[in-house]
């Protein structure tokens, strides 16, 4: 498996990213706060307005390391990435199974199963580490529901049918998820997943890890020469990476909901550190978005064995290796698509 | 890309991944090493010693095997007799016998993918310069030694041979399955190529793994 690079996080409002050589210069109010050599980095995500000069662009993408615009809350605003890399027939395959009926619904399944096979990984180890702490049988009652709802999957005709199937767990796996919060209960307490604006802190810090681990796998896609937007489980709608949100689905209770969890349960993350707009959207303030992006940047560190090609690699490599796996069976090489099960 | 015919004699996924696919040229650059070529990497270098005139990144092109690239660098030796083996140069007098010699980081390697390489530069020379090259060198960096290669005309075959399979996958558009085998540990692109996750003979299946996964759901039930 390849080096995992690091993602430079660009945090400071008034930043402004340049080049000198062969590193990237990050400046804030004239003043140098930071260089960094191109070759230690994967992406560059800038979170603010300033921008990024013509120079410090070009030696990003000769690197082949992806830019990424976000706005100070992290909405996503633009990428820049340079040539697309791999094979042109991988793509029109990419294609063409994401208009087959058959194809498409396989591998929606494939996206699913690991999706609700996670959700059920971490609602069992919380039962596990805090057997006292939590309502035993709610979880376990959800639990028994994933199980079926896996089955129903499995059983799906459609991808209307799939998808009503995959609702009814999402929503009963997210009715325990306050349960799993074991700290601070007041000020997290978390009804269930509001997106367009988040309206609590528990949302807010979801769509802030959403959104890194959609650029996370969207840049895995694109090293690996499939086309992030061209989805199975999610269908095309122009602007939207619905490939990534598919592969997504592997990670998001993995990476982001269990690192919501790390951060509140350890008590690195507080309700005051969110503030509420007069639309009654939540934001990370910018100290706390700090530590959200430390621990996401630790957690990529961690190793892990990967569940079906049994090697140890670095969980920040996760994303890239479902990828390759995805590709691998396009091109043939695999008798199925083995998505990501937590173990 | 003459380049090619190494990573193709060494292995017809290798170059495809990186030919075809070129998702990683980059990172086969920096594993070959490009050190020993910096030195090298300085075209229209021309330096004179006595007999011998060297010139640097020399760029090639042959069209009887439609290929091109670029000669680390090619040694014109001044003979005292004008034959096949010589060419007249530019504004210089005398006769030179044309020799291409290439520049490897290693040492010598038990197959033939340096030896291929140059010899493809060799027929570009031939046909470039009309000329008749009986032989080159390669330097090892490793062993500090300089290797001489005659161009046995079953050498030249091979090298149609690999260019012609080379054209043919190019043409395709395609990516041979890997077969793992023990030169794969010395690949640079194992990491890339994972050779054991789909080689024919040690595929693993997803589709049991997924079945598992199903299946072992519905044990699961019992114990909640
Ligand atoms: S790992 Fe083996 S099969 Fe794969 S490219 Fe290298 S030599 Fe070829």
């Amino acid at each position: 498996m390849r080096r995992l690079l690091n993602t430079l996080y660009v945090t400071l409002p008034d930043a402004y990213v340049g080049a000198k050589g062969e590193t990237l210069i990050i400046r804030s109010d004239g003043v140098k706060e930071m260089q960094v050599p191109i070759i230690n980095l994967e992406s560059v995500i800038v979170f603010g307005y300033r921008g990024v000069s013509p120079d410090a662009m070009q030696l990003c993408i000769d690197n082949h390391v992806s830019l990424v615009f976000l706005t100070p809350y992290g909405q996503f605003k633009a990428r820049i990435t340079g040539e697309t890399k791999g094979n042109v027939h991988l793509r029109r395959t990419q294609y063409r199974w994401s208009d087959n009926g058959e194809q498409t619904l396989l591998l929606a399944k494939r996206f699913l199963f690991s999706k609700i096979g996670n959700a059920r990984v971490s609602l069992q180890r919380t039962l596990r580490d805090y057997p006292d702490r939590v309502d035993q049988d709610r979880l376990k009652s959800v639990l028994l529901l994933l199980n079926r709802q896996i089955r129903e999957i499995n059983n799906s005709q459609s991808l209307d049918e799939l998808r009503g199937a995959e609702g009814l767990a999402a929503r009963s796996y997210f009715s325990v998820v306050s349960e799993q919060i074991l700290v601070n209960k007041q000020g997290f307490s978390f009804k269930g997943r509001v997106k367009r604006p988040p309206t609590d802190p528990v949302n807010a810090l979801l769509s802030f890890l959403y959104t890194l681990l959609a650029n996370d796998v969207t840049h895995a896609l694109e090293t690996v020469g499939l086309d992030p937007q061209v989805g199975f489980l999610h269908r095309d709608r122009s602007g939207r990476n619905s490939l990534a949100l598919d592969l997504m689905e592997e990670f998001r209770v993995y990476f982001a909901d269990r690192t919501m969890l790390t951060l509140i349960n350890r008590q690195q993350i507080f309700p005051d550190d969110f503030v509420r707009k007069e639309s009654g959207a939540y934001f990370l303030k910018d100290d706390a978005r700090k530590i959200v992006l430390t621990e996401w940047q630790q957690r990529k560190r961690d190793e892990i064995r990967h569940p079906f090609f049994d090697e140890k690699i670095a969980v920040g490599l996760l994303p890239y290796a479902q990828a390759m796996l995805l590709a691998r069976y396009l091109r043939g090489d695999l008798d199925d698509y083995p998505p990501f099960f937590w173990k | 890309m003459i380049s090619g015919i190494q990573h193709f004699a060494f292995c017809q996924r290798q170059w495809a991944l990186i030919h075809i696919e070129n998702q990683w040229r980059e990172n086969v650059l920096t594993t070959e090493g490009n050190h020993v070529h910096q030195r090298v990497d300085d075209s229209g270098f021309d330096e004179t010693r006595g007999v011998f005139r060297i010139v640097r990144s020399v760029p090639l092109v042959s069209e009887s095997l439609r290929i091109r690239g670029i000669a680390d660098m090619v040694e014109f030796e001044r003979q005292s007799e004008k034959c096949e083996e010589t060419v007249m140069l530019d504004g210089r007098e005398g006769n030179w016998k044309v020799t291409p010699v290439e520049y490897k980081r290693g040492k010598p390697k038990s197959d033939d993918r340096d030896i291929v390489q140059l010899c493809a530069q060799a027929i570009c020379l031939e046909e470039m310069l009309g000329v008749k090259i009986a032989c080159g060198a390669i330097y090892y960096a490793e062993t500090r030694r300089r290797e001489q290669v005659m161009f046995s005309d079953s050498l030249r075959l091979r090298v149609k041979t690999l260019v012609a399979g080379m054209r043919l996958l190019y043409d395709e558009n395609r990516t041979p399955r890997a077969e793992y085998q023990k030169h794969c540990e010395r690949c640079s692109l194992i990491s890339i190529c994972k050779p054991k996750w789909s080689a024919k003979g040690y595929s693993k299946s997803a589709a049991a793994y997924v079945k598992r996964f199903v299946e072992g759901g519905e044990d699961q039930s019992d114990d909640c």
